[in-house]
């Protein structure tokens, strides 16, 4: 093996196998949260707050970013950052329209019941 | 001072050209900036999903067995294959190509694990009498609510599309590592790496996927065993 052959590449196996176990971890507590009567509001904050959590361990030791120069985390980051949120500006018009709903009088679709049930 | 000497001694700025600023090779830069606009068009598909979703009575129809019991084990394939994948790509900055190839098979293996899983899920939902754009007839009577609000038939197309895309993502990258293993000799440690950014988005995309589709559809009182 030449010396060229080595490339510079952060991080050992034991700091990623300990990233999966908490990757793996934080999964668990997702689904045990699932079965938790708690308000869809708190869930639904807690869910996000740890996927957040997860995405950014993915792309920091995963995907290697926190080992990159800060001028591509800068390029790459705040804007995805800025152009996710801006999609959540139509939130406040789904909230409303749930007030607005067509309230059904006639049965709605619905598929035929597969024949290996009767 | 001489204008080579000026060069020699005071080398040009990051942004002055000439030289990459991001330090990463070009088709590196190129995978970001395309996991970047495909990060788009997931969030995209699940804002819409969770804008149907506010705006409708939405059925929670998932239980423990078989859907969160499957989707919780294809979350385990897809988080041990990003492991292998930059175990992959480690051995790969070592040199170590014949290792390179090993882990990337892994990863492969789990990749595969996932998808087949996924279709046995997907499977279950269809002869459950779930379609695209209608609900099986016991969903609507169980989750019609005491008003008479009917949930919403669209639940099929949002989880289908959604699921449908990420299983398409993790086929394509099973393809692309396949190429990548059968080439792993000729590849460069900087192909190798590649690769595994895109499989790491893909497993990134299913920790946002799993807890809005699965985890927030769980029947937990379970009214359709009722």
């Amino acid at each position: 093996m030449s010396a060229h052959a080595e490339e510079h590449f952060a991080g050992s196996n034991k700091l990623f196998t300990s990233i999966w176990f908490w990757l793996v971890l934080l999964t668990l507590i997702e689904i045990f949260l699932a079965y938790k009567p708690m308000s869809i509001h708190l869930m639904l904050t807690i869910l996000l707050g740890l996927s957040i959590i997860k995405a950014a361990l993915i792309v920091a030791y995963f995907m290697h970013l926190k080992f990159e120069r800060l001028s591509l985390i800068l390029t790459i980051v705040p804007m995805l950052v800025v152009c996710i949120c801006l999609m959540f500006v139509v939130f406040p018009d789904s909230f409303r329209s749930l007030g607005l709903r067509y309230q059904f009088k006639e049965t709605p679709a619905v598929a035929p019941v597969p024949e290996e049930e009767h | 001072m001489s204008t080579e000497a000026r060069a020699v001694h005071f080398p040009a700025a990051d942004w002055d050209g000439g030289v990459h600023p991001y330090r990463v090779g070009h088709r590196k830069l190129g995978m970001w900036l395309f996991i970047v606009s495909d990060s788009l068009t997931f969030t995209a598909l699940l804002i819409g999903y969770s804008y149907l979703r506010a705006s409708n009575v939405w059925p929670t129809p998932f239980p423990f067995y078989p859907s969160i019991v499957f989707s919780s084990i294809m979350t385990f394939c897809l988080l041990s294959s990003s492991l292998t994948m930059v175990f992959g790509v480690s051995a790969s900055s070592k040199g170590d190509k014949a290792g390179a190839r090993k882990w990337i098979l892994a990863t492969m293996f789990f990749g595969a694990a996932f998808v087949v899983l996924h279709l046995i899920e997907w499977s279950h939902l269809y002869h459950e009498g779930l379609r695209p754009f209608s609900l099986p007839a016991h969903w609507v009577s169980t989750f019609t609510t005491t008003d008479g609000q009917l949930p919403s038939p669209l639940f099929g197309a949002t989880f289908y599309t959604i699921t449908g895309l990420h299983m398409f993502h993790v086929t394509t990258g099973i393809i692309y590592l396949g190429v990548i293993a059968a080439r792993v000799r000729k590849s460069s440690h900087e192909d190798i790496e590649i690769s595994g950014l895109y499989w790491h988005f893909v497993d990134l995309v299913w920790m946002f996927v799993f807890p809005l589709i699965y985890i927030m559809s769980v029947d937990v009182g379970g009214h359709l065993a009722k």
